[in-house]
């Protein structure tokens, strides 16, 4: 099995440490893991903003990247459904139907297609938020959620699960979106930082002292509104708690 | 003035209030605080939601009491939904009847007309808001009538009724609680369901002192409904037409159905002899079956209670009595040849998309500047004005938890980046997103552009790409810490651990 | 105006959405119906902000006479129950505004909901639903259906042409969220089981 490693922009560029602690994990499993190092980014952003056109390019070079391998994993639920949904601006040739349907997200790709039942190397003795991206949890259907009556379950969650010592808070909005919404985080920054104010008044009420998520996005916009309210909480990608980070 | 109470709100220990469209526990505003208006609108110019929000947010106690009732509402709405068993399939159901109808809209609008004549009404056409006010007036004028009596409907917001039939020397008189208060303040409804849910009680009291005469250090909100219920009801009794909207209407009976909480449809239609219901085209249903779908998922998606306390159903005037019919159009049926954005024809009008969205809890009603607000207003307002109403597809994350309430099952969200696509194929999208996003495809097309763009000084100010801040100012930074950029991107960290790799990764 | 009706079916016909969309079958829901439906119905109508009075046996009036804590006229639509007023042929539908409490027999009730409906047969004149500031009213037990889909298989939808399910008293919650009842409907409602004579 070969699997293209696909670090979102931000990710390469705020949070290293993610893309290693992906990289780590994968490999730690046998898999021929390569990361293919002339790529950019999903074009989500310019979907996001409705400007297709605009992201024609940037869709072609992810394709160009990422087409040799059976499956493209992605520490990021919102570029896997940029990629997987929303890829609609070029023609939808065979490498891009194979590039669109192999694309998974991380806690996916280990539950789903890797049905990783441990993680013998890892523990957290932490109690930790967990938090669900919007696209991740909607769309992709990584949890299940509140708004709909169907059976409880959360990939994320079942993961984390076999972390020892790991403990969970509990939040009183669970799947409320937390604001970041890509484009919109800096378009409409004034309910974007209020909605990240809130959720980070949840998390501290909720006696967290990590928040961890599948998607670095959202954390790196609720740590933003953390750090400038003051707040005690740190904000930790679920692969490194899951290649054995410790703190 | 005295109030009654109910005792569950006499018992300072109760918190079981959850019936109707109450909340389920306890919210009072600790403070007085000036109301935020609305958006500024300026004629034909793109509404600014997002200016608007600011200013609600600001107003802090407005904020936060909006938000903890609109969410205690989806709570409610939650609570219901796990007490039905085949909740998931009565939302296949409404989605599916609803389509069903609108594929045949032409055969069930002639099929309620014929029922409907038959019984005695008398059904009108209204090709827009226009003709629908010159139909109703006309009626009005006939009978000679001064003083309508009117229930709440979204459709007569459409149609500018209010304003149009004052021009006319008819006085109207709202008869729901909450749209009254709007009416009273000269405000549009900010909530499809609870028109005055953006006002505090200290808001209402101000507007009540000035308009009705209550004494305006009273913010009691029992004192307050009990005021309008004696200022209101010699109105009621003394008008001469009663005017309500439609929530269903069964083409196979020629009937058609009003829900509210106050009985004021009841009211308005049952104590003049005259009644004129103004109905959008696609409030049709086929049949009594089909009712009992959407009777069951209405109140309990809107706001978290089984039924409205009243459910009315009108199928012909009353004895000596005269019943009007105004079917509306005013933009409907183009809409339904919008192939990304037919299935907003679906829409009940629950509000539920509205209680969820977290954008429109922080944002109020009125932000959005257009009769229709929240998630919904976002798909059906740029249908009557592109241009106008080009930026509200905008003021939303796409989270996605509208489409998963909503009791119809429309794909709002997907809508909402639809919206953005056919609004920047138009050319209706703002310079700014425009020439950011044209740069952003430029530099994350190219490895090498993008590798360069990135903020590899690690100066104070260049910490995020230029496509992420191409703004007046850096947004970001307003009210939330920039991250620390490391000291190596993760391309750097692979090219220097994984050297072997990242030779065979190229492409 | 019809110009317009033209015009708006041939633009509805014009813009029809493509695809076969069969009309879907509604099940009724009502395998987990309980064979006594009165407990459900009871738990539902106070759920909804009603009451139900406690029936007597020897006197079946009594709980209604009991119900009756207010001065003012009251007004009876049942032979069971002996009023101070009755609906005559004379009688305005804003005469009823006068009214204290309204003595009403609803047509059936809806457990599911704790709904009564009511037609202009048990009503008389219309706003005798809503213009009193109190209701009373007769329910047969034997008339109470499970849920909304059997309600709405009943013979009423065809035969009446006003119809309603009130479900508790009026109720408004626009201010702040506060209830209040008898927004601009009646005040309170009562709910007596008294099987039709």
């Amino acid at each position: 099995m070969k699997v293209g490693l696909f670090v979102p922009c931000y990710v390469d560029m705020f949070h290293p440490e993610t893309g290693i602690a992906t990289l780590e994990l994968l490999e730690r499993f046998g898999l021929s893991v390569e990361y293919p190092v002339d790529q950019t980014c999903c074009g989500q952003p310019m979907t996001n903003t409705g400007c297709e056109r605009e992201a024609a390019k940037t869709e072609e070079l992810f394709v160009r990247n990422f087409e040799k391998y059976d499956y493209i994993v992605t520490p990021s639920g919102s570029c896997t459904n940029q990629v997987r949904h929303n890829m609609t601006a070029i023609e939808e040739s065979d490498a891009v139907k194979h590039v669109r349907s192999r694309t998974y997200e991380l806690v996916e790709f280990l539950h789903d297609v890797l049905k990783v039942d441990a993680f013998p190397w890892a523990e957290f003795p932490h109690r930790v938020a967990l938090h669900n991206n919007c696209n991740t949890l909607r769309n992709l259907r990584i949890a299940s959620m509140t708004e709909r009556r169907e059976e409880p379950f959360s990939k994320p969650k079942a993961l984390l699960k076999m972390v020892k010592g790991i403990e969970f808070a509990d939040l009183t909005r669970p799947d409320e979106c937390c604001g970041f919404g890509g484009t919109f985080s800096v378009f409409e920054e004034g309910v974007s930082a209020k909605m990240g104010q809130d959720k980070v008044t949840d998390q501290l009420k909720s006696g967290a002292e990590y928040v961890t998520s599948s998607d670095s996005s959202c954390m790196m916009h609720q740590e933003g509104c953390a750090r400038r309210m003051g707040a005690n909480l740190k904000y930790i990608h679920i692969a490194q708690i899951l290649n054995g980070a410790r703190a | 003035m005295t109030a009654e109470l109910h005792e569950e709100l006499t018992d300072p220990n109760a918190d079981q209030l959850d019936h109707g469209a109450a909340s389920s526990r306890p919210l009072k505003s600790r403070i007085s605080e000036p109301q935020p208006r609305g958006a500024k609108v300026h004629g034909n110019r793109p509404i600014d939601q997002s200016e608007a929000a600011n200013r609600f947010i600001a107003a802090t106690e407005h904020e936060a009491m909006h938000d903890a009732r609109l969410w205690d509402l989806r709570q409610k709405r939650d609570k219901e939904m796990h007490g039905i068993e085949e909740w998931e399939e009565l939302r296949d159901l409404a989605s599916g009847i609803k389509e069903h109808t609108l594929s045949k809209l032409d055969y069930y609008l002639e099929l309620f007309e014929k029922n409907a004549t038959a019984n005695g009404i008398k059904v009108h056409w209204a090709k827009d808001g226009a003709e629908h006010n010159a139909i109703v007036l006309d009626i009005l004028r006939k009978k000679g009538v001064e003083r309508l009596i009117k229930s709440k409907s979204m459709l007569t917001e459409e149609c500018g009724f209010r304003h149009f039939m004052a021009e006319n020397n008819v006085e109207v008189i709202e008869t729901d609680l909450g749209e009254r208060i709007q009416q009273l303040d000269d405000e549009a409804p900010s909530h499809v369901v609870v028109p005055a849910v953006h006002k505090l009680r200290t808001d209402v009291a101000g507007v009540f002192a000035k308009t009705i005469g209550s004494d305006p250090d009273n913010a009691d909100a029992h004192y307050l409904t009990e005021c309008q219920r004696e200022a209101t009801r010699p109105l009621i009794l003394s008008a001469q037409a009663g005017m309500t909207g439609g929530n269903f209407v069964v083409a196979e009976t020629g009937t058609f159905v009003v829900c509210t909480n106050e009985g004021n449809a009841d009211l308005s239609a049952n104590t003049p002899s005259l009644h004129i219901a103004s109905i959008g085209i696609e409030k049709l249903i086929p049949g009594l079956d089909d009712l009992a779908v959407f009777v069951r998922l209405l109140s309990r998606s809107a706001l978290g209670s089984p039924i409205t306390q009243y459910t009315s159903h009108f199928r012909g005037p009353r004895e000596g009595g005269e019943m009007h019919v105004v079917l509306v159009d005013n933009g409907r049926s183009e809409r339904l040849g919008m192939e990304k954005f037919w299935r907003g024809l679906k829409c009940i009008r629950c509000g539920a998309c509205m209680n969820t969205c977290p954008v429109f809890r922080r944002s109020g009603g009125l932000s959005y500047g257009a009769t229709y607000a929240g998630p919904i207003g976002l798909i059906i307002d740029p249908t009557f004005n592109v241009h106008k109403y080009r930026n509200l597809p905008y003021s939303s994350t796409l989270n996605g938890s509208c489409t998963n309430v909503c009791p119809v099952k429309i794909n709002i969200h997907e809508q909402i980046a639809d919206w953005r696509k056919t609004l920047a194929g138009e050319g209706e999208i703002s310079p700014v997103k425009k020439v950011m996003m044209k740069a952003a495809g430029e530099v994350l097309a190219s490895p090498v552009v993008y590798r360069a763009s990135l903020p590899l000084g690690r100066s104070a100010l260049r910490h995020l790409p230029h496509f992420m801040l191409y703004n007046k100012l850096n947004t970001w930074g307003r009210k939330r810490d920039i991250p620390e950029t490391p000291k190596q991107t993760f391309n750097e960290w692979y090219r220097k651990n994984r050297k072997q790799q990242a030779e065979g990764g190229k492409s | 105006m019809s110009g317009s009706r033209e015009a708006i079916l041939e633009a509805i016909r014009k813009n029809h959405i493509q695809g076969d969309r069969a009309r879907p079958n509604v099940p009724l829901f009502d395998q987990a119906a309980p064979a006594d439906l009165k407990e459900l119905f009871q738990k539902s109508l106070e759920r909804m902000g009603g009451k139900l009075l406690t029936p007597d046996a020897a006197d079946p009036m009594a709980p209604v006479r009991q119900a009756i804590v207010k001065a003012g006229p009251v007004l009876s639509c049942v032979p069971e129950f002996e009023g101070d007023m009755k609906v005559t042929p004379q009688t305005k539908p804003t005469d009823i505004a006068l009214v204290e409490y309204a003595v009403l027999r609803a047509a059936f009730g809806v457990a599911e909901t704790g709904s009564l409906c009511f037609t202009e047969k048990q009503l008389l004149v219309n706003t005798t639903g809503f213009l009193p500031q109190h209701l009373i009213i007769l329910l047969d037990p034997a008339q109470i259906v499970y849920n909304l889909h059997n309600a709405y298989q009943r013979p009423e939808w065809t035969q009446a042409h006003y119809a309603v399910f009130q479900s508790g008293p009026s109720a408004t919650a626009d201010i702040e969220g506060v209830l209040v009842h008898g927004a601009q409907g009646v005040r309170s409602l009562s709910v007596l089981f008294h099987p039709a004579s």
